[in-house]
């Protein structure tokens, strides 16, 4: 068994309730490569990403990340492994009641020891990195919705974290602004070696930073491959997404009428 | 006919072990959570997550130190309103002079604990509820655990612990303002000098009977904090959720409130 990988999922399955959201999801990310992780609505890409960050118990299956298994170890170890993860929420997260500066500071302050000084430069430092310098003392509803995605980057990142987490990194925010963030994504993997996971829809970001692409549909994975594989994916589901095609599911006439008349 | 009636019963039962399942969860959260909530503050320092003593402190300012104005003007109405009740009735048995006894007794054993959990509730339950609850909605609570924060030990346990400590001192600041309360109605109506108004109520109570009143306030700071940071943390339903938790935990905890201290009553004075 190769234990090199920087994430490993095997046999994952979950649910919510009583509905089975992710059937045998098994994923493999390398050290370093940048992992899309694509779907419609309702795929069960979301779900995925916060059983890989461990915020949920899954049904089976397990969830490796350096080469720890988050569903087995204890709660020091996943204690140890949370300093090593950064992730960028949806909508940023930013604690509301903190400047931008004191929410980038809050992993070192719980974190490490530094002193005061010290972690004020560390923080201005990853403020330069996302572009953001000189907005320490700003509050996060000062901000704009891309100001507060790059500001929760560089919380994020102020560990200097081996594995990155995005969730719709690109969601909400102008087409510049989306570019802009693609590019500080593929920066941070350069320069820093970081193992990345993005979670989008949207396809032009996710083509351009992917190394590898993993297409969920219904909590299964259609296939995992590289861009030019995705694009010549011959899965009739894969190329609606990729075509913006709506689904042309038949409909099955006494399913249909068991929903309407609400027997299911 | 029997059929429907069958179902009827069915149903009822159904519902009625529902609702025990639901009360019976809901308080075993509670249960949970404060347990959690002393392991961190215990147990804090050996995991590398202590619980931050300025959290504490800055908790204590706003729990107890911003309600303190409040806390006056209440306690001394209700001072004043005591003195009132209790001269019109012992006027009946010519005992007015007796009504110190009455105020002293009442106001530390019930209405001052009573009056200010209440008032707590309104300000410090609904806000954590509140704070919790839109925490919770911007997913800032899973951003606290995914930083490896725990969400108990860093929003919980300093909260609980400023309630612990500021609870029972503004239940005797609002003690004294209550009795201060009731002095300035007989001086005014009695002609009751303020020393002898003191000595007579000094002389009548008792320190178990101060204790008492410190000791449901105590109740109250754990049934607050519980209630408004459980109901904040089950927030679902953007908005909305976090005004129905809020109202939620409000009513709860002036509930619960009156409810403990009824039972606390009861048994402290067999």
């Amino acid at each position: 068994m190769n234990t090199d990988f920087a994430i490993q999922v095997e046999d994952l399955v979950t649910h919510y309730g009583p509905v089975k959201i992710l059937d045998q999801i098994n994923l493999a990310i390398n050290p370093g490569e940048i992992m899309i992780i694509m779907g419609g609505s309702g795929s069960g890409k979301s779900t995925l990403l916060r059983h890989l960050l461990g915020l949920h118990t899954p049904t089976s299956g397990s969830i490796k990340l350096l080469g720890k298994d988050i569903t087995k170890v204890s709660p020091t170890e996943m204690h140890d492994l949370r300093t090593n993860m950064g992730v960028s929420f949806q909508g940023g997260a930013l604690i509301s009641s903190m400047t931008v500066g004191e929410n980038i500071q809050l992993p070192l302050r719980e974190h490490t020891k530094l002193d005061e000084s010290t972690m004020g430069i560390m923080a201005r430092m990853k403020l330069e990195v996302v572009n953001l310098g000189g907005f320490e003392d700003l509050m996060p509803s000062q901000l704009s919705g891309g100001m507060i995605k790059r500001a929760a980057l560089a919380r994020a990142i102020v560990m200097d974290p081996k594995m990155l987490f995005f969730d719709e990194p690109s969601a909400g925010l102008d087409p510049v602004a989306a570019s802009e963030l693609d590019d500080l994504i593929l920066k941070l993997r350069d320069s820093m070696k970081m193992t990345i996971v993005v979670v989008t829809h949207e396809l032009e970001s996710a083509f351009k930073i992917a190394d590898r692409i993993t297409v969920l549909d219904h909590g299964k994975i259609l296939l995992t491959g590289s861009v030019s594989e995705v694009k010549n994916s011959s899965i009739a589901r894969v190329q609606d997404l990729l075509n913006r095609r709506s689904r042309h599911d038949q409909i099955n006439a006494d399913e249909y009428m068991d929903r309407l008349t609400g027997e299911t | 006919m029997a059929d429907v009636d069958d179902e009827r019963i069915r149903n009822s039962v159904e519902n009625l072990g529902r609702v025990v399942v639901a009360f019976v969860s809901e308080f075993g959260y509670y249960l949970a959570l404060v347990y959690e909530s002393f392991y961190w503050v215990v147990a804090g320092p050996f995991k590398r997550q202590p619980v931050r003593f300025a959290a504490a402190v800055s908790q204590m300012v706003e729990v107890g130190i911003a309600a303190l104005p409040i806390v006056f003007v209440l306690s001394f109405a209700i001072g004043v309103m005591l003195a009132i009740q209790g001269v019109h009735t012992l006027k009946q048995f010519g005992a007015e002079t007796q009504v110190v006894l009455g105020i002293a007794l009442s106001v530390t054993r019930e209405f001052g604990p009573l009056i200010t959990g209440i008032l707590v509730a309104g300000r410090t339950g609904s806000a954590l509820a509140a704070r919790v609850g839109t925490m919770q909605v911007n997913q800032e609570i899973d951003a606290l655990r995914v930083m490896g924060i725990n969400p108990v030990r860093y929003l919980v346990s300093p909260v609980l612990l400023a309630m612990l400590v500021m609870m029972p001192a503004i239940t005797l600041f609002s003690d004294l303002a209550a009795m201060l309360g009731g002095a300035v109605y007989c001086n005014a109506g009695l002609g009751l000098g303020y020393v002898a108004y003191w000595d007579q109520g000094t002389a009548f109570i008792t320190a178990n009977d101060v204790m008492q009143g410190l000791l449901k306030s105590m109740v109250f700071a754990v049934i607050i904090t519980l209630i408004g940071v459980s109901n904040g943390f089950s927030v679902s339903g953007g908005a909305e959720g976090v005004g129905r938790a809020t109202t939620r935990a409000v009513v709860l905890a002036i509930s619960y409130i009156v409810l403990a201290d009824m039972t606390f009553t009861y048994f402290l004075n067999r």
